[in-house]
């Protein structure tokens, strides 16, 4: 991507080793993500791919090497990791809507008690953003009374409700029902069609065609291949992604 | 998506008769034969709630010329008294520990396990003694709470006596009331470290990936929902407690088992002070277990 090559970097992985217990789940790790590129990261199932994005807001601890996110260094500063949090939102493949709390609520809470908003404005904008997931007469309903796709688009509203620089999404349809998967990525296709900078775990790869600027894929903790879409769909490499591709695009 | 919240149809309830129930219905009834039959000729005794009972509950003053609560109604309150506020200090106390038991910080954890492990290894009689008497009496001193209520305005006075009974057994009072709070708090300290744990993984997460703060997540996302499960058998140990506040009698606080003791030796009549208190203690433990019945639903409507 030459073009986006002057864009400030938002995300800088540089050497990134991780381990859980003996196994290495991460293998050194080198990744570089510009403000408004969008990244599709594949990979078979186990080949670190969300253990790395989890590391990039630190729900994960890398023990060697460097990540920078926006700036900001990780480390075990914990002032550092709030920081970058409340500058990356996070999607779940489970949603992890709070139960407890109606959706308004669900938005709501974090611009309230983290960016300390008063009440009233951080109603708007989580009316806002309720909107543009398109589900605003939902507000008052608690997640377990949603549909999947639902819950998941107002799990995208609830990290947007913290204006995030980078938007991180992990595996977000796979535990969608099949005819609930177009609307949660047709809202996701707007978040990018928006400029958001995206760093995307999924095996959609008609959407990571239409949306990635760069496709990354990983297997057994390492970065086996990096390129553009175009590239990589159509003259992969390495043996190791051929082989995935051929598994997946089957259908 | 409106046929998606809507309730199942209720299942009717059948009240279907089968053997089991005949035998159970009949070994009951014969138990209680039983008891009657041994009551009436073995023991032979003459009972006489009438007569005893009900002064014991209310009785005339003649000099204030109205009705008066006598013993067994001010042990009761008594007992209500200590109960409530027992409740309230135990669950502060469980909360503060039951967050310690899963702190990142390891004095926080060794501090709260510690004080779990001492409290359930110990017999509640005695650790009741060891608070009291050398605790309580010997470290606290004599409280001084007493002379300082004593010294206090009228007005103040009333409202003292009317939280926490009367100003003579103030010091008892406190003392009892510390030693049942720590006591049934380790239990609560239990219960909510397991709420706690029992809280997905993924909620953790969320709470964490939005930038709220280790307090925050705490507070509004991982203790209202644990809090809402450990419901139940928190409304256990709350009965668990008012049973267990019989054994403060032991250090003279006048509660309702302190009079139950009074009024038998006075009066003789054991079977009938016993089983009266023995009602006593039934219906407001009973009283709280409906209560937290009907808030559990209600929590449970709230949501899904």
């Amino acid at each position: 991507m030459p073009d986006s090559s002057e864009k400030p970097l938002m995300i800088e992985l540089r050497g990134v080793n991780k381990w859980f217990g003996d196994f290495q789940a991460l293998r050194s790790i080198d990744l570089e993500v510009r403000l408004g590129e969008r990244v599709v990261v594949c990979g078979p199932s186990g080949s670190g791919k969300s253990t790395m994005i989890r590391c990039m807001n630190r729900l994960e601890r890398h023990e060697e090497g460097t990540i920078i996110i926006d700036g900001i260094e990780l480390t075990d500063d914990m002032k550092n990791v709030t920081a970058v949090r409340r500058e990356v939102g996070m999607v779940f493949q489970q949603f992890n809507l709070f139960p407890h709390l109606t959706v308004l609520d669900n938005l709501m809470l974090a611009p309230l008690r983290s960016r300390k908003l008063p009440k009233n404005e951080a109603r708007e904008i989580a009316m806002h953003y309720l909107e543009r997931v398109r589900i605003p007469e939902q507000a008052e309903k608690y997640p377990g009374q949603l549909s999947g796709g639902q819950q998941q688009r107002v799990a995208i509203a609830r990290s947007l409700c913290m204006k995030p620089r980078i938007m991180l999404f992990d595996e977000p349809t796979s535990a969608l029902d099949p005819e609930m998967i177009k609307e949660v990525l047709d809202t996701m296709v707007e978040l990018a069609e928006d400029g958001m900078t995206m760093v995307v775990v999924t095996h959609e790869m008609g959407f990571a065609k239409t949306v990635a600027d760069s496709m990354v894929f990983m297997d057994e903790g390492e970065i086996v291949e990096a390129a553009t879409p175009a590239d990589f769909f159509s003259a992969p490499k390495s043996e190791r992604t051929k082989t995935f591709l051929s598994q997946i695009l089957i259908h | 998506m409106s046929d998606r919240s809507a309730p199942p149809p209720p299942r009717p309830r059948t009240l279907k008769f089968g053997i089991v129930d005949v035998i159970v219905i009949a070994a009951v009834l014969g138990l209680f034969a039983f008891i009657i039959y041994r009551v009436n000729t073995v023991l032979v005794y003459n009972w006489d709630f009438g007569r005893i009972i009900p002064n014991y509950l209310f009785r005339w003053d003649s000099e204030r010329e109205r009705w008066v609560t006598n013993l067994l109604i001010q042990g009761l309150i008594t007992t209500v008294r200590i109960s409530i506020w027992g409740m309230l200090l135990a669950s502060i106390i469980g909360l503060i520990m039951g967050v310690f038991r899963v702190s990142n910080v390891l004095f926080l954890r060794v501090l709260s396990r510690g004080y779990v492990e001492l409290i359930r290894n110990i017999p509640p009689v005695v650790f009741l003694f060891v608070f009291f008497f050398f605790i309580s009496s010997q470290i606290l001193g004599p409280l001084e709470l007493a002379d300082q209520a004593r010294n206090a305005p009228a007005g103040v006075q009333t409202v003292i006596r009317f939280l926490f009974g009367e100003l003579r057994v103030l010091p008892n009072f406190f003392a009892a009331l510390i030693a049942l709070a720590l006591f049934e708090a380790a239990y609560i300290t239990e219960l909510v470290r397991a709420g706690i744990q029992s809280i997905e993984k993924g909620q953790w997460e969320a709470a964490r990936s939005v930038g709220l703060s280790p307090f925050h997540v705490m507070r509004y996302v991982i203790l209202p929902q644990a809090i809402q499960r450990i419901t139940p058998p928190l409304a256990n140990q709350f009965i668990t407690l008012i049973k267990d506040s019989a054994l403060i009698s032991l250090i003279s606080v006048q509660d309702l088992t302190f009079m139950g003791v009074e009024i038998s030796n006075s009066t003789q009549r054991l079977f009938e002070t016993w089983i009266t208190v023995a009602v006593m203690y039934f219906v407001i433990s009973y009283s709280l277990a409906l209560a937290f019945g009907r808030l559990e639903k209600r929590l449970k409507a709230g949501y899904r």
